[in-house]
């Protein structure tokens, strides 16, 4: 798993750090998305899946 | 439970196409049909009020697939054709064209449609009678409204007087914008305060009216939406707070300026109408299925056997907060897909979320989750106002039921998860 974040997109919601807080983070000063980990093991791929899925800015893709 | 054979989708925003993936991604091997009356592909409507209206992305950034992922979904889309008739029962939509599509569920995802103003159309001749139009997220495409449907007042009613739904909306403002000197946007919600911030971004004079007291003051309160308002007269926005719209005035066909209740005429070659929506249900009367403020579902966002609702169309209860809530904001679509797929499926999973929006305007982020009422006493937490950034908290009777960041999105979310994550609402 591959996954690539849009920073213009992302409206600092936080929906991906509430549900994978070991591969998503947000910046302090404007809460922007950090990746902390583009390729993940399988154990949090699920989570990234539907951190995507419903992340509000669409900023998220996971590519497998 | 067996799981359908067959889903068919009526909407391909967000929620609609969100619902589609899940279903996917959850194991639906069966087929799955998405019929949408817009002719684009499926796009995000956030961006259309802020970087689609400035110009800063071009159309095709809002999109919210790419065409290659859209065909690994493996789905069917009918495009640019309205669903116009439901029968629950048979699982049956009848659309624009005739054709009938059935299947063993069927999702509604078909969103809001905008009110308008009296007049906003132009000739009373051309103004549809309430409740009989088209659903705003099935929206004929530009050029083949047949009679019924007599929408786009830029191109049908009165010239120069906009309302923001969809993309062809945003595009035809835009290009309004750029050419018109004065605007007045009537409405103090998210979307009327947006407009006005992309407005003056553009370079416009713009007035706002709205009934309200402050920009956002029924979402966030006094002290909140205080400030909101007093960014906007900052940085320009002439405002007419607390006072009804009478009449937009108009010479030849074109729209002037609009009339307020106190007999006010404020002159404008723009107008921008962004009053709030209803749910677009239009389609559903005699479907069978309960409408009240939306498509009336249970906990499982079921409207009926095989039959459910997404996104901002749907009305369900909600087992923390123990009423029906329906909720129009970008988050609610994508979480809300979640458990319908999972439903869909045979799962049996109550939708609990916490509610969450946000906004931007001028270089101001705002963030809510909960319910941060009017009511409710808000407490500065962290940070400042005076010094643009700061995170409150929103109490009702001592118990937390909403917290929000002021250019602070992640103090926000934190905030969240101390003082909402385990009482979700539910409490209230």
């Amino acid at each position: 798993m591959k996954i690539t974040v849009d920073e213009d997109k992302c409206c600092g919601a936080g929906s991906c750090v509430l549900i994978a807080p070991e591969v998503f983070d947000q910046r302090e000063d404007d809460g922007i998305v950090i990746l902390l980990d583009a390729e993940p093991g399988a154990g949090q791929h699920a989570a990234v899946r539907e951190a995507a899925a419903v992340c509000p800015g669409a900023a998220i893709e996971v590519s497998e | 439970m067996t799981p359908p054979r067959s889903v068919l989708i009526v909407g391909a925003s967000a929620a609609g196409l969100s619902t589609a993936e899940a279903l996917r991604r959850q194991g639906h091997q069966g087929r799955l049909t998405l019929l949408d009356a817009e002719p684009h592909l499926p796009y995000d409507r956030p961006p259309l009020s802020k970087q689609v209206l400035a110009g800063d992305w071009e159309p095709g950034r809002a999109q919210l697939r790419s065409q290659a992922q859209l065909d690994a979904l493996d789905a069917e889309f009918v495009r640019g054709e309205a669903a116009v008739a439901f029968d629950a029962g048979a699982r049956e939509v009848r659309t624009a064209t005739g054709r009938v599509l059935r299947a063993d569920a069927v999702v509604i995802a078909t969103g809001l449609t905008p009110h308008r103003l009296p007049g906003q159309q132009g000739q009373a001749g051309m103004r549809e009678p309430a409740g009989m139009q088209g659903p705003a997220g099935m929206r004929e495409p530009a050029g083949m409204q047949g009679p019924a449907g007599m929408r786009g007042p830029g191109q049908q009613g009165l010239a120069g007087v906009h309302e923001l739904r969809g993309l062809d909306d945003a595009l035809t403002l835009r290009a309004h914008l750029t050419a018109a000197r004065r605007l007045v946007v009537v409405g103090e919600g998210v979307l009327g305060g947006e407009l006005a911030a992309t407005a003056r971004k553009l370079g416009l004079d713009v007035t706002l009216v709205g009934l309200g007291q402050a920009i956002l003051a029924d979402q966030l309160g006094g002290r909140v939406s205080g400030l909101l308002t007093r960014a906007h007269a900052e940085r320009g926005v002439e405002l007419r707070l607390g006072v009804a719209v009478e009449e937009l005035t108009s010479a030849g066909g074109r729209v002037t300026g609009v009339r307020l209740a106190t007999g006010e005429v404020l002159p404008a070659d723009a107008v921008v109408v962004a009053i709030g929506s209803r749910p677009a249900t239009g389609w559903l009367a005699g479907s069978g299925l309960s409408l009240g403020d939306g498509v009336e579902c249970d906990a499982r966002c079921r409207a009926a056997e095989g039959v459910y609702a997404v996104g901002d169309v749907a009305s369900w209860q909600h087992e923390g907060l123990g009423r029906r809530l329906r909720l129009e904001n970008r988050t609610n679509a994508t979480e809300q897909a979640q458990v319908v797929a999972a439903n869909i499926l045979g799962a049996d999973r109550p939708y609990t979320p916490i509610p969450y929006f946000w906004t931007d305007q001028y270089d101001i982020k705002i963030q809510a989750h909960g319910l941060p009422s009017a009511t409710a006493e808000v407490s500065i937490v962290e940070g400042d106002p005076e010094q643009g950034r700061f995170a409150a908290v929103y109490r009702e009777d001592g118990r937390v039921t909403g917290v929000l960041g002021w250019n602070m999105p992640k103090q926000a979310r934190v905030l969240r998860q101390q003082h909402l994550a385990t009482q979700p609402v539910a409490t209230a």
